[in-house]
């Protein structure tokens, strides 16, 4: 007992602010130097996803974060070096009719605590990781007055991972329909936004939004934690104007 | 090697490929090659661990010729699900099979929808009903518990049905494959490019096993080499996969019985490796770096030194954690004696990884089909006896530090190899010839199979992960103990959904 509080003390774990920026070498959000885009299209044809499109005024690249994975793919086969990955996240997009800007963090914005339900609905599990990753000492995310709860009769969000599958089609209508209103979801990575690189098979049913309203998405591939907790943070806001 | 024979000969044949065991059953799948001028296959691979080979039996059905074979299950359990898979996949009927309910497709599909064979289509969601009845024990004042496929958690979903007598689990049914997303057929007719990209998140947690597999799987379809320098960066990164879900299902397992100190401890050091993650392939995951032939990126130094302070802070850490966990006796006595898997039971469902290992099992794929440069490195199998959770805690801990030696090892050749090719440039690679690739995941060996078409496009991919034959398992390992314990028992074994339903 002595032994483990010595060591919870010396450990000095710290709570870290919000940082959107990964390491170093990180492939975040894409930047387009249009001074040196030669309107090649190489990085359409590269992306897997379908998420550059150059069908614009402009003729230049213009980048879905709804379906790019930040393989780097479309980066590589750049013939000017005009596109690089940032080391940012690519920014939570908020769908449907609100058009709440994304600001700082807002605490308090309901006047208590957020109950979140996660929900896998077919996911590589590599989404859910990282949303466990909040509740470690490092994200903390209970010190916004956020949390995870067990059932979705508890919850005022629902963040669902993966792509919906067949098998869990009924589940995932169940677990919304047990929500209380006024209710948001949320979509987490590529997957649940657009289908991400599995599209539709036999057995998926394809994009959350062919079964539920999605208020919020999340981009990446996964997204990193901080990016969840930027885009829990507009959720919260939503939430307050529902 | 590979042995081509009829179907009423498999059991027969399977019997002398396993001589007397030596052989381990490794996997079994169907194939629907009609469009290559033949018939229905069913492969079934046998690892010959000291000679450090595969053999392969293939099962050709005649065209149009009835659809059955003897059951293999009755004499190797092991191969129960694979059965299942096959008969829902291609309705490829295992006579005197025990139980021959789905596996893969839940209730709404319909009966006699195979979706693997050729002439299905892929996005085609034909709808129906089909029953997927539980296995539950008989008797009076024997209850149920039902559990999932939600679950309190944020993990992968799953239903578990328990028979009760009181608080003893009597029987547990695990009814999976929710995530089944259909990837072996998505993957039909890909480019390997394309392909590859998939295969990258079949798993989140196994990112590096899947792709390695895989990778392998065709780099043996033809005479180029992959690079010294590539396969250093590829163990590296497959090393550091093993490490940071080694500490993190560590910590995790504490969760299991509510030790919240250990779990926050696990839950940082396994945050610190990941963002080194990060800085080594750009994901946290590991994704985008691994490509059939090499790599497609070099490692930075910087975070090549990045890796080499976390790993001793690691190293530290993950010691800090040992000795509380060792030195706590409301600990000890929760993980000692629960959630048993004796050596038998382990041999007959041909369990691999840390769970095998903890019952007696030495297997590990980096030794017994040593692939990359494993076999020049030095590292040991840990093996443990007891099979309990205990034992799989120590296979875990002892796995950490031969990890962290071996990614030292690797860390030296990568600062002092001279050569740094990445990869090799171009491959014409072999059609309509099956190939296998295998990885030794955190989780146990991963299997690929594939074999592609005349334009070098996927014709079959069979994607066998280490979580597929431990799952059984884990419904053994349970039987006798208390309910409470049940998610002690299951995150010691802290097996992918993911991956196994595909």
């Amino acid at each position: 007992m002595f032994k483990l509080l010595e060591i919870i003390l010396a450990g000095k774990i710290k709570t870290e602010p919000i940082n959107n920026m990964g390491e170093k070498n990180f492939r975040g959000e894409l930047e387009l130097n249009p001074n040196d885009c030669i309107k090649c299209n190489k990085c359409v044809e590269a992306c897997p996803t379908g998420a550059i499109t150059t069908k614009n005024v402009t003729g230049l690249p213009e980048i879905d974060y709804k379906r790019c994975l930040f393989c780097g793919r479309c980066v590589e086969s750049c013939s000017k070096e005009a596109l690089s990955h940032t080391r940012r996240d690519a920014a939570p997009i908020l769908t449907g009719e609100k058009t709440t800007p994304i600001g700082e963090f807002i605490k308090n914005k309901i006047g208590r605590s957020l109950a979140i339900r996660h929900l896998d609905a077919g996911s590589c599990n590599a989404c859910d990781f990282e949303m466990g990753a909040l509740s470690n000492p490092l994200y903390d995310l209970q010190q916004y007055g956020m949390h995870f709860v067990a059932s979705p009769r508890h919850a005022d969000l629902l963040m669902v991972t993966g792509v919906v599958t067949r098998n869990l089609e009924q589940a995932l209508i169940m677990s919304y329909e047990a929500m209380q209103e006024p209710k948001i979801v949320m979509a987490v990575g590529a997957c649940p936004i657009s289908g991400g690189i599995f599209g539709e098979t036999y057995a998926i049913v394809g994009s959350l939004d062919k079964i539920l309203p999605v208020d919020i998405v999340v981009p990446g591939c996964p997204p990193r934690p901080a990016a969840m907790l930027v885009a829990l943070a507009a959720a919260a806001e939503l939430y307050a104007k529902k | 090697m590979m042995l081509r024979i009829k179907p009423d000969e498999l059991l027969r044949n399977a019997i002398l490929c396993a001589d007397k065991g030596k052989n381990v059953f490794t996997a079994m799948f169907g194939a629907d090659e009609r469009q290559l001028g033949q018939g229905y296959a069913i492969y079934v691979l046998f690892t010959d661990g000291e000679k450090h080979s595969m053999k392969t039996i293939r099962v050709e059905f005649a065209p149009d010729s009835e659809l059955t074979y003897e059951s293999l299950t009755p004499l190797f359990p092991a191969a129960a699900w694979y059965e299942r898979e096959i008969n829902d996949m291609f309705g490829i009927r295992p006579i005197g099979h025990p139980d021959l309910r789905p596996l893969a497709l839940h209730e709404s599909f319909p009966q006699g929808y195979y979706p693997l064979r050729k002439d299905v289509s892929l996005k085609t969601q034909v709808r129906g009903h089909r029953e997927y009845k539980m296995s539950t024990a008989q008797g009076s004042g024997v209850f149920e518990v039902a559990v999932g496929p939600i679950h309190a958690g944020i993990i992968e979903p799953g239903h578990f049905r328990f028979s009760q007598a009181g608080e003893d689990m009597l029987q547990l049914d695990a009814k999976l494959f929710f995530t089944h997303r259909g990837i072996e057929k998505l993957v039909e007719g890909k480019t390997i490019e394309e392909a590859l990209l998939i295969v990258e998140r079949i798993c989140g947690a196994c990112t590096v096993a899947n792709t390695l597999s895989y990778c392998q799987a065709l780099e043996k379809l033809t005479e180029q080499e992959v690079p010294h320098y590539g396969w250093l960066i590829r163990m590296l990164l497959a090393e550091v996969e093993r490490l940071y879900n080694h500490v993190g299902d560590t910590g995790n397992l504490c969760a299991g019985l509510g030790f919240s100190p250990i779990v926050s401890m696990g839950s940082a050091l396994k945050e610190k490796i990941m963002r080194v993650n990060e800085g080594l392939a750009g994901n946290r995951f590991l994704r985008g770096v691994i490509i059939p032939g090499g790599v497609r990126q070099n490692i930075s130094m910087e975070s090549l030194e990045e890796l080499k302070i976390t790993l001793n802070e690691v190293e530290k850490g993950y010691a800090n954690i040992v000795e509380l966990l060792e030195n706590h006796s409301d600990f000890l006595n929760r993980v000692k004696t629960t959630g048993i898997v004796r050596k038998q039971t382990a041999l007959d469902l041909a369990m691999v990884g840390v769970a095998a290992r903890a019952s007696g099992v030495a297997v590990d794929c980096r030794r017994d089909l040593p692939y990359g440069l494993y076999n020049t490195m030095d590292f040991a199998v840990p093996i443990e006896h007891s099979g309990d959770v205990y034992a799989r805690l120590l296979i875990r801990e002892q796995e950490v530090s031969q990890t962290i030696k071996l990614l030292r090892q690797i860390i030296n050749e990568l600062e002092t190899n001279k050569n740094k090719k990445l990869s090799y440039e171009k491959a014409d690679y072999r059609i309509q010839e099956g190939s296998w690739g295998m990885s030794e995941s955190a989780r146990g060996n991963n299997l690929h199979w594939l074999m592609l078409d005349e334009k070098q496009k996927i014709y079959r991919l069979f994607v066998r992960s280490a979580s597929y034959p431990n799952w059984p398992a884990l419904t053994m390992a349970v039987q006798g103990d208390i309910i409470p314990d049940f998610p002690l028992i299951n995150k010691s074994f802290e097996l992918c959904y993911a991956c196994m339903d595909r």
